[in-house]
């Protein structure tokens, strides 16, 4: 930048600066939230449950050791300790799940009368329901994600979908009226590390209720929940093969999409990958589902009640620590409220607790992975040479464990890098905007298009903004509420296919 | 500007008409501030606190001189036994009552406040109110616990309104000055915000949600929406108002949550007596039975603690 440009731009900042000036901001009234009333630990318990040492995979109906006898660990983010050995399976271990669920489907679970089904499906739900400290702990242990969330969250919401899948099964004929609805077979599934049980429920639930038998590989690092799903599947009664689980790594899951008697694959995960397998299924007959990322807008216009918004975009950015797909990770404020809206947000910010994902009080867990996080610092890095100013609440981290602070980055144009691609982690860019059609146009300039926000108390601003948005999921004055009978998928690099719903059904299903 | 140059009237123009408060949303964000778990020396330390946020309070038709002996008593001394127990902030009464409460409370440092202005409906003619509330101040109440005309406020009287917090603001002279708001009259969250503000810029140093005589009392939704605008009060003009939600807070827990609601809307400076109040009188006993419980880990019979 030529010293002339340099100027120029601290003029234009200013300028902007002096237009989007609230007059009623001051920002030298500090608030200390530093307070000496502190929340003491409390810590949730962990001594109801046993992990195994070693976790086998699940075929056939049973724990079986992988074939060629590897296994890795699975690690705690927020403290790095080991919580258990998994298997690696490998396209053997794939080959036999697939024959598995294969024989399953010819010989049992497509002869079974559809309410039958339903049973099963309902059985593993209330079970889920029974464990479902147990799970949660797990889920946090594992996973990172705050027990609060993992307890009031994570878990329901997955019981939920079977509950409501279940309702399904014998009810096909009434879904699609006219319509000979028949199941397509194996199901092949390939599910994310930032909700692996609900993810898990999310893919079998369906692929139950609409007659199909499953095999499903969760994320390398947080295998567990999935491993006492199946538990919980054996403890159901399902017939064997039904539902097999073969953990691994990347290798595990491309050989269970390119295995040839897979009839339907559904994956939900990076774009990058998404891709990988959208190329490798091209030309077959195979079904699929891509459920990938995201880079939402979240809009706030000046007449929205902020208070409110203000939360709303915290949960909207920081819930699971941002490794949301749908995580409303661009923030684009109306010029005369945006000194508000930061000023707010910092003080917001600087009350969420960060650190122990098991202390009941934690709002932001570890990050899932190492990986994860040197991303996130990357981006973070990129953000601040790219001329953003920033803001990271004060709060202390763990020592051991991956940690980040919740981050705001402002001063951002289009054009930057931390707000065109997607950082998986806790951290909001936030953009002025002046018209409603400005806010349009930025909110749709990504290659994503999975989900959206809107604040404002005017019912006719919202119908118009959120029609001409295009993402799969619209929130208006609030984010991040999830049913399992709402659909949710995205468009353009954020996926195809939706689930969840009554349109969660139809990928499992030829008619 | 009044005569004797004590308080500057705000400008009524300062107050924002347009701000709107989204119910969910309130309700979000009261999820989370309910889901803290306060225990050990945090519980301890939060009802140490709300005990001396206290104003303890008798408002009835048939209170006695002994029964406000009695209240006196137990705000400057909780409990018997526990020296280490703060005095309540306050005890509220009854203009009647503050000067035997004055000399009651001589030297303890346990303020009187005095409901004024024809608490609780306030329907009475403007010369009344001023009387109502010079009486009290020259008996020597510290705070005036003044209601506004709802009536007035309801049919957009927002002026009449402003002018006659004003009006009782002047009269107070040194005395503290608490507005309640009677919000379970307000009926939605956008009028308890607009009577916050209003509150606030004609010159309230508290703002109070309810007399006690009317249902819904405190709330959760509305404490936290004038938490709010005391948050906005404080960024644009740099002073502190305090708050007082009144009426309904019976349970230990509930207690709690409140001071969770302070700490991470308003943080330190709010979290002592001289911001934050409870207006109750169960409350005390509640507070202290939990207490006694932490100390020797048992629960004592209600028939242990003095009622006021």
């Amino acid at each position: 930048m030529s010293k002339k440009e340099k100027v120029l731009d601290k003029k234009s900042k200013k300028a902007i600066e002096d237009i989007a000036m609230n007059g009623s901001i001051n920002n030298s009234r500090k608030l200390n939230f530093d307070t000496s009333w502190q929340y003491a630990p409390a810590p949730e318990s962990t001594d109801h449950f046993k992990l195994k040492k070693k976790y086998d995979l699940f075929i056939n109906g049973k724990f079986v050791k992988p074939t060629d006898g590897k296994y890795y660990k699975t690690i705690n983010p927020a403290t790095t300790e080991t919580l258990a050995e998994i298997a690696y399976g490998t396209d053997k271990d794939v080959d036999k799940a697939v024959k598995a669920a294969r024989k399953a489907y010819n010989e049992v679970w497509s002869k079974l009368p559809r309410k039958e089904i339903a049973k099963y499906i309902y059985r593993i739900a209330r079970l889920l329901q029974e464990r479902s400290r147990e799970f949660a702990v797990v889920e946090t242990l594992n996973g990172g994600k705050p027990i609060r969330e993992s307890r009031d969250i994570d878990i329901p919401l997955a019981a939920a979908h079977f509950f409501y899948n279940a309702g399904w099964a014998d009810k096909l004929h009434y879904a699609f009226p006219g319509k000979s609805p028949q199941p397509l077979g194996v199901a092949g599934q390939v599910i994310p590390w930032n909700f692996p049980l609900l993810m898990a429920a999310w893919k079998i639930a369906p692929a139950l209720a609409t007659g199909n038998t499953v095999v499903i590989k969760p994320a390398e690092t947080t295998p567990l929940t999935a491993l006492l799903l199946a538990e919980v599947i054996q403890e159901a009664g399902l017939p064997d093969g039904v539902v097999n689980i073969v953990t691994g790594f990347g290798d595990t899951g491309a050989a269970i999409v390119n295995h040839p008697d897979v009839n339907k694959v559904a994956f939900t995960g990076s774009t990058k990958v998404g891709k990988i397998i959208q190329k490798a299924l091209a030309g077959t007959e195979k079904k699929y589902t891509l459920e990938l990322g995201g880079k939402a807008a979240n809009i706030i216009f000046e007449d929205a009640p902020i208070d409110q918004a203000i939360e709303g975009v915290i949960n909207g950015i920081f819930f699971n620590q941002g490794h949301v797909c749908c995580a409303g990770s661009r923030l684009l404020v109306q010029e005369s409220v945006f000194k508000t809206v930061i000023k707010k947000l910092q003080d917001r910010i600087e009350n969420l607790i960060v650190g122990d994902p098991m202390d009941k009080n934690t709002d932001i867990g570890a990050i899932n992975s190492k990986m994860q996080l040197d991303k996130i610092k990357e981006y973070y890095e990129i953000g601040k040479s790219e001329g953003a100013s920033s803001f990271q609440s004060s709060c202390n981290l763990p020592k051991k464990g991956f940690f980040f602070r919740p981050t705001l980055f402002w001063d951002v144009a289009q054009s930057h890098r931390v707000v065109q691609e997607e950082i998986f982690g806790p951290v909001l860019t936030i953009q002025t905007f002046r018209t409603v059609q400005e806010a349009i146009d930025k909110a749709n300039n990504t290659a994503y298009g999975l989900s959206g926000g809107v604040w404002t108390d005017k019912g006719s601003k919202i119908f118009n903004v959120v029609n001409k948005i295009r993402a799969g999921v619209l929130w208006a004055n609030t984010y991040n509420k999830f049913d399992p009978t709402s659909p949710f998928g995205g468009y353009k690099e954020s996926g195809l296919g939706r689930e969840g719903g009554l349109h969660g059904l139809t990928p499992y299903l030829k008619m | 500007m009044s005569k004797n140059g004590i308080y500057t009237p705000l400008d009524f123009k300062n107050v924002d008409f347009n701000v709107s408060i989204d119910e969910v949303g309130v309700g979000d964000r009261l999820a989370r501030i309910k889901s803290r778990s306060i225990k050990k020396a945090s519980k301890v330390e939060a009802t140490l606190m709300a005990i001396n946020m206290i104003d303890l309070t008798t408002l009835e038709g048939m209170d006695s001189p002994a029964k406000v002996r009695q209240l006196c008593s137990k705000a400057m001394r909780p409990h018997e036994e526990y020296e280490n127990i703060p005095s309540t902030a306050a005890v509220c009464v009854y203009p009647n009552y503050v000067a035997l409460a004055k000399k009651e409370l001589k030297g303890s440092g346990v303020n009187v406040a005095a409901v004024s202005t024809a608490f609780p409906s306030g329907n009475a003619p403007m010369s009344i109110k001023i009387e109502d509330t010079k009486f009290a101040v020259d008996a020597g109440a510290d705070e005036i616990d003044m209601v506004i005309s709802r009536g007035k406020f309801l049919c957009g009287e927002y002026n009449f309104v402003f002018d006659e917090i004003a009006k009782i603001k002047e009269v107070c002279g040194k005395a503290h000055l608490k507005v309640i708001l009677e919000t379970g009259e307000l009926e939605t969250l956008d009028k308890v915000r607009l009577a916050s503000d209003i509150a606030m810029e004609a010159g309230a140093d508290f703002i109070k949600t309810s007399t006690g005589k009317i249902q819904p009392a405190a709330t959760m939704p509305v404490t936290l929406v004038m938490l709010e605008a005391i948050r906005e009060f404080y960024y644009r003009t740099g002073k502190m108002i305090g708050m007082k939600p009144a009426g309904g807070i019976k349970q230990h827990k509930d207690a709690l949550k409140y001071l969770v609601m302070v700490k991470e809307t308003l943080g330190e400076a709010w979290l002592n007596n001289k911001y934050f109040r409870f207006g109750a009188s169960s409350l005390a006993n509640e507070l202290l039975m939990q207490l006694v419980k932490e100390y020797t880990g048992n629960y004592q019979a209600p028939e242990y603690f003095s009622i006021d």
